[in-house]
């Protein structure tokens, strides 16, 4: 297929743009181009049928099944999407004047009540952009708060090793070293590691739960207890809420922040580069560290994006919450959690759990068996699945577990889908033992095949050559 | 597998070859087949104060990105930069691609000989 640019015609093109009708005025020479840009130019009937084909080549959660561990790629309602195209919310700018965005600040008020409500937590930032842009805020006000007390020796923060790559990364970039602390053979927190970690350079702790192998740490109370009685602070990582919501809150289990996944967790289609929320929360003794628009509210706090960030995504969370409402939102998470052990059972007997227990959401498999017996990795069944209309899950996480797959099927699917997908993952099974060589060369009938990792990585090409 | 005798090795996969009082320092077969092809490797800069137990750099593979571990305390004296253009020599011959050389070496992890550590990555597997 060609790319956009190949199909350019010089002088075709399209007009919408309204005839200026205020003043011109005419920007400064060193800020003028020297040259027009080259954009593709190109009629409606031909840009509509590119992006129709190029949809037709992608997967996604309205063409199939899309168990992808650790993103919950959920079905998001058309009924969000249609709150978020009121022209009242789109047609506003943050600088109009304050009468006239009143039910814009409603909007953020109530999610903000409501997100509380769900979270435990006293305040919310609707700023961040995203869920890594979330957990830097969340950091920066664990630092303000040393920082504002004076206690300088809190250099470090903790962080289990089946984290997210994302939390040491946080940590790092708002000044700290990270203290990774390695899992208990079941898969949670070790206690012992822990209380050895911690100390009066304890500056917090970054904590996901339930955690990524999808197990509730059933020690939560405890970890959060010592970690407080060293003198830190404990982070949430929203990324697995969707297990949780509505029936067990961060802020019960001893959390002084946390970030949400709006997108995620509270229906904004996501994977295609945004935009996002990364809503942070926090109890009331963090609130006043919270980052507010330097241009509505006067200076003295942090402010991590302009004005109160990705307004719209926020429309879509509270019209998510508000169509689910207070007994909605804990079904959606207790079917997450059934789907994920029904599909878990299903595929039982063939490829292994790598924690062989009642999961939350999600749950690992440990496919290294299978790969000595085959030579088939989880690399080649991904690919195989492919070939059977499923987006292949996470691969290769969590690290703590070899030849991993991890599988989050969410509370939106049917059990007809889940038995469907039982069954391809039994199918590849087998034909690991009878046929490897068809999945070592897997995907057969994807629009690519195989691409080679290793050369992308090592040498990426990472723009348009033409 | 085949990992030379006259090396020792860290629970986490990282191999020590000590020379005139220097340590040699590379990551292992077993480490590198774990990892996969490896196409990128993060390293420190000469001088850096190194301590064992905690992480020196770190390899970027296909898979996930993983801290390399230091197994001795010491400072950094020589870094093989050859790396940087080709990551795939610690694939293809892991026990010829040291990574850093650390002088001055004051504390080190346990360390296993050949057979100890054979043992223990056959546990891991």
């Amino acid at each position: 297929m060609k790319v956009i640019f190949e199909k350019s015609v010089a002088g075709r093109g399209m007009q919408y743009l309204p005839l200026c009708d205020v003043e011109e005025v005419a920007l400064p020479t060193h800020l003028i181009r020297s040259e027009a840009p080259k954009l593709p130019e190109i009629s409606e009937t031909d840009l509509s049928r590119h992006y129709t084909e190029l949809n037709k080549r992608v997967h996604g959660v309205n063409s199939g099944f899309y168990p992808l561990g650790s993103c919950t790629m959920k079905y998001n309602p058309r009924i969000d999407e249609e709150m978020a195209a009121l022209s009242g919310f789109t047609g506003i700018h943050p600088l109009a004047p304050e009468h006239t965005t009143a039910g814009c600040r409603e909007v953020l008020d109530t999610t903000g009540t409501l997100l509380c409500e769900i979270t435990g937590m006293d305040d919310m930032t609707f700023q961040p952009a995203a869920g890594a842009h979330g957990e830097f805020t969340g950091v920066l006000l664990i630092k303000q708060y040393h920082d504002a007390r004076g206690d300088s020796k809190r250099t470090k923060i903790i962080v289990p090793d089946s984290a997210h790559g994302t939390n040491p990364a946080t940590a790092t970039m708002c000044g700290y070293t990270v203290v990774n602390i390695p899992s208990a053979p079941n898969g949670c927190v070790d206690l012992e590691a822990l209380k050895q970690a911690l100390g009066d350079d304890t500056a917090g702790l970054m904590l996901t739960n339930p955690n990524t192998v999808g197990i509730f740490d059933e020690n939560i109370l405890e970890i959060t207890r010592l970690v407080h009685e060293a003198g830190g602070l404990c982070y949430y990582d929203g990324a697995n809420l969707n297990a949780v919501m509505g029936v067990v809150r961060p802020g019960d289990m001893g959390f002084d922040c946390i970030h949400l996944n709006l997108h995620k967790t509270f229906a904004t289609p996501h994977g295609g580069g945004g935009p996002g929320s990364g809503a942070v929360g926090c109890k009331a003794h963090l609130a006043q560290y919270l980052p507010q628009s330097a241009m509505m509210d006067g200076a003295g706090h942090i402010q991590v994006k302009a004005f109160a960030g990705n307004f719209l995504v926020v429309v879509k969370a509270m019209t998510y919450i508000l169509t689910l409402g207070k007994y909605g939102i804990p079904e959606a998470a207790k079917n997450a959690v059934l789907n994920a052990n029904y599909l878990q059972t299903k595929i039982k007997g063939t490829f292994e759990p790598a924690f062989d227990r009642i999961c939350m959401h999600e749950f690992v498999l440990d496919l290294s068996k299978f790969k000595k017996e085959t030579g088939v990795s989880a690399l080649d069944v991904a690919k195989s699945l492919i070939d059977n209309g499923m987006h292949p899950p996470t691969m290769y996480f969590p690290l703590i577990v070899h030849e991993a797959l991890m599988l989050e099927p969410t509370e939106t699917e049917s059990r007809d889908t889940l038995d469907w997908a039982a069954q391809v993952f039994r199918n590849l099974y087998e034909l690991g033992y009878k046929d490897p060589e068809r999945m070592h060369s897997a995907p057969h009938n994807a629009q690519i095949a195989r691409p080679d990792e290793v050369k992308a990585a090592r040498e990426p090409i990472l723009r348009y050559q033409g | 597998m085949n990992n030379p005798t006259n090396l020792k090795y860290a629970k986490s996969h990282e191999w020590v070859k000590h020379e005139d009082g220097i340590a040699v320092i590379g990551i292992s077969d077993f480490a590198q087949s774990a990892l996969g092809d490896v196409v990128y490797v993060g390293l420190p800069t000469v001088g850096t104060q190194v301590t064992a137990g905690e992480s020196f750099g770190d390899v970027e593979s296909v898979k996930a990105v993983s801290d390399l571990i230091c197994p001795v305390s010491g400072v950094i004296c020589a870094v093989n930069d050859e790396l940087d253009n080709a990551p795939e020599l610690l694939n293809e011959d892991p026990y010829s691609a040291w990574i850093i050389k650390v002088e001055n070496v004051t504390a080190e992890e346990e360390l296993l000989d050949a057979a100890a550590y054979e043992a223990f990555c056959a546990e891991e597997e």
